[in-house]
């Protein structure tokens, strides 16, 4: 009882700084939000040169696919704001230096990092797309950018949307690694800096817990709420709004539970007589 | 431009050797790595005429549609659709690959119908025919939406423009593809296997739109199929093949009724038994 005690009045200090932990959350749904979009873009440019049939456009994609894939986040992020730096101070570059935005840095090299396995998905939807339905573009005359935007993309995409959302849920856990970054106080590095002047653990290691659980699971239904649209509109499985409305049939409720049991005792009962007979 | 609401045309063999033919083959070959599929193939389809190619499979009937449609790229020799070259062509005893434009521009005058149908499932049937008219040939959308529902009167789907392709039986899904090809208004249809997809019950549906479309139109037909009376009702000529070569070719009513090989005769007697 005790120990509950305690962990009351621990949850309730944490409390006390709410504000810092829900700008701490905000700045991680910022960070996954904007660089799943940048990483959703550079898998689709990825991956639709890594299927092309050029070499020319296959060759430098499939470089920067197995380098962004191979190279740990924490290392790229590393190089990205320490290493990087000494050639902006040596050449006296006039771009934006990555030290002074460390938001924007932090957010690209997460982007460019999961766009990388991204452009797996994407390849690989493409290719799963039946081959009759490239032919029918070229036996229509379509150009390439045309088929792709009209036909083949729009399959594509419902193949490849749980491919992302697991990359996605990804990206969110692995915004934590960006709480070594300067500047960048995310959800990850605000618990932690309440956690250690203070070495409570439980109240702290638990919220952690529940806001990454809950946040993967909105990111989780909503994606899966695009892949029930993107297979509707290729005729498979209902639409959403059939998926979320109770019962859109005019049936009155319970007429439809009280119909089943009816008619399936109405069909078995001759055939268990039969066979008792 | 034919399109199937037009008069009634003659029959053109007769004239079609005079004018440039519509397609013709100049010692084509196709090579899938070492296997030969087709080798040192010659031969001319004049401006409405319609070809069968029958023989046994793998004797590379499909492929030739296929090579026609620029669904495979030819190893070695020429194809030229009104009298312009395809793929290649020759300059300075060389033989180059004609640009991506040409290509394209010629492609525009070919439509085809697979054995799989291959509607895009992403659309309706009134979106799957209206798409390349309005996109590829410019064509405004009012003209092609009516041309789309004159089309899908001629098929009997009237009354399926909204619907998803996915709900619509084998033999409506390949009328609708009928329908899409011929949007394009092509000069040239290819028909590869049309029917083989189908229920027995609804071939007859389908063939009979390809009749009424054989009679109402000159498109020139190059056409693989396994019925042999819809063969031999529509086909200008019959092609046998057997190994990547032509065995032998004529009107319908010789090569159906006294072919001169024994491999025609063979490969007629196994057919005709399964029908």
């Amino acid at each position: 009882m005790d120990w509950l005690d305690e962990q009351r009045a621990n949850f309730e200090a944490l409390g006390n700084f709410s504000d810092r932990i829900l700008d701490g959350l905000i700045t991680t749904v910022q960070l996954t939000v904007i660089s799943g979009l940048l990483g959703f873009v550079i898998a689709v440019v990825l991956g639709l040169m890594a299927g092309s049939r050029s070499l020319w456009l296959r060759g430098p994609a499939r470089v920067l696919i197995e380098f962004f894939r191979g190279i740990s986040l924490l290392v790229l992020l590393f190089w990205l704001l320490y290493v990087l730096p000494l050639f902006w101070i040596k050449y006296d570059i006039t771009l934006p230096a990555p030290q002074d935005n460390t938001f924007a840095t932090a957010t690209i090299a997460l982007a460019i990092n999961y766009g990388a396995y991204g452009a797996e998905a994407v390849r690989s939807a493409l290719t799963s797309v039946p081959r009759g339905q490239w032919e029918a573009t070229t036996a229509l005359s379509m150009s390439w950018p045309h088929k792709m935007r009209r036909i083949i993309f729009p399959q594509a995409w419902a193949l490849m949307i749980p491919s992302l959302t697991n990359l996605w849920v990804h990206l969110l856990k692995g915004s934590a690694i960006v709480s070594i970054v300067p500047e960048v106080n995310e959800f990850t590095f605000e618990l932690d800096n309440l956690r250690r002047p203070t070495d409570i653990w439980f109240s702290h290691a638990f919220i952690g817990l529940a806001t990454y659980f809950v946040l993967a699971l909105i990111l989780t239904l909503g994606m899966q709420a695009l892949e029930a649209r993107a297979k509707h509109k290729l005729g498979r499985g209902p639409s959403l709004w059939e998926i979320l409305s109770p019962d859109p049939r005019p049936t009155p409720p319970d007429a439809a539970s009280a119909a089943p049991p009816r008619t399936k005792a109405a069909t078995t009962r001759p055939r268990a007589g039969k066979e008792t007979e | 431009m034919p399109t199937p609401t037009e008069q009634p045309s003659p029959t053109p063999a007769a004239t079609a050797a005079a004018e440039t033919p519509v397609i013709e083959f100049q010692d084509v070959e196709k090579r899938f790595g070492d296997n030969v599929v087709l080798k040192d193939l010659d031969f001319t389809v004049g401006r409405g005429e319609r070809v069968t190619l029958i023989g046994p499979s793998g004797s590379g009937k499909t492929t030739i549609l296929r090579l026609v449609m620029t669904l495979e790229e030819l190893t070695d020799g020429y194809i030229f659709v009104d009298g312009e070259p395809l793929t290649h062509e020759e300059r300075d005893g060389r033989r180059v690959p004609v640009s991506k434009k040409h290509q394209k521009n010629l492609r525009t005058r070919i439509g085809m119908v697979f054995q799989q149908f291959n509607l895009f499932p992403n659309m309706t049937v009134l979106e799957n025919i209206i798409e390349a008219p309005i996109h590829v040939l410019g064509r405004s959308k009012e003209e092609a939406v009516a041309k789309a529902h004159d089309l899908l009167e001629q098929v009997g789907l009237s009354d399926k423009a909204d619907a998803h392709p996915t709900s619509l039986s084998g033999g409506q899904q390949q009328r609708v593809a009928i329908a899409r090809a011929l949007a394009m208004d092509p000069e040239i249809l290819l028909l590869d296997e049309v029917t083989s997809a189908l229920d027995p019950e609804v071939v007859g549906e389908v063939l009979n739109i390809l009749r009424r479309v054989a009679e109402t139109t000159d498109v020139t037909m190059l056409i693989v199929t396994h019925e042999m009376s819809f063969a031999r009702d529509v086909s200008h000529k019959v092609m046998m093949f057997d190994g990547g070569h032509v065995v032998e070719s004529g009107p319908p009513e010789k090569i159906f009724s006294e072919p001169d090989h024994d491999r025609t005769k063979a490969f007629l007697g196994a057919v005709l038994r399964d029908t």
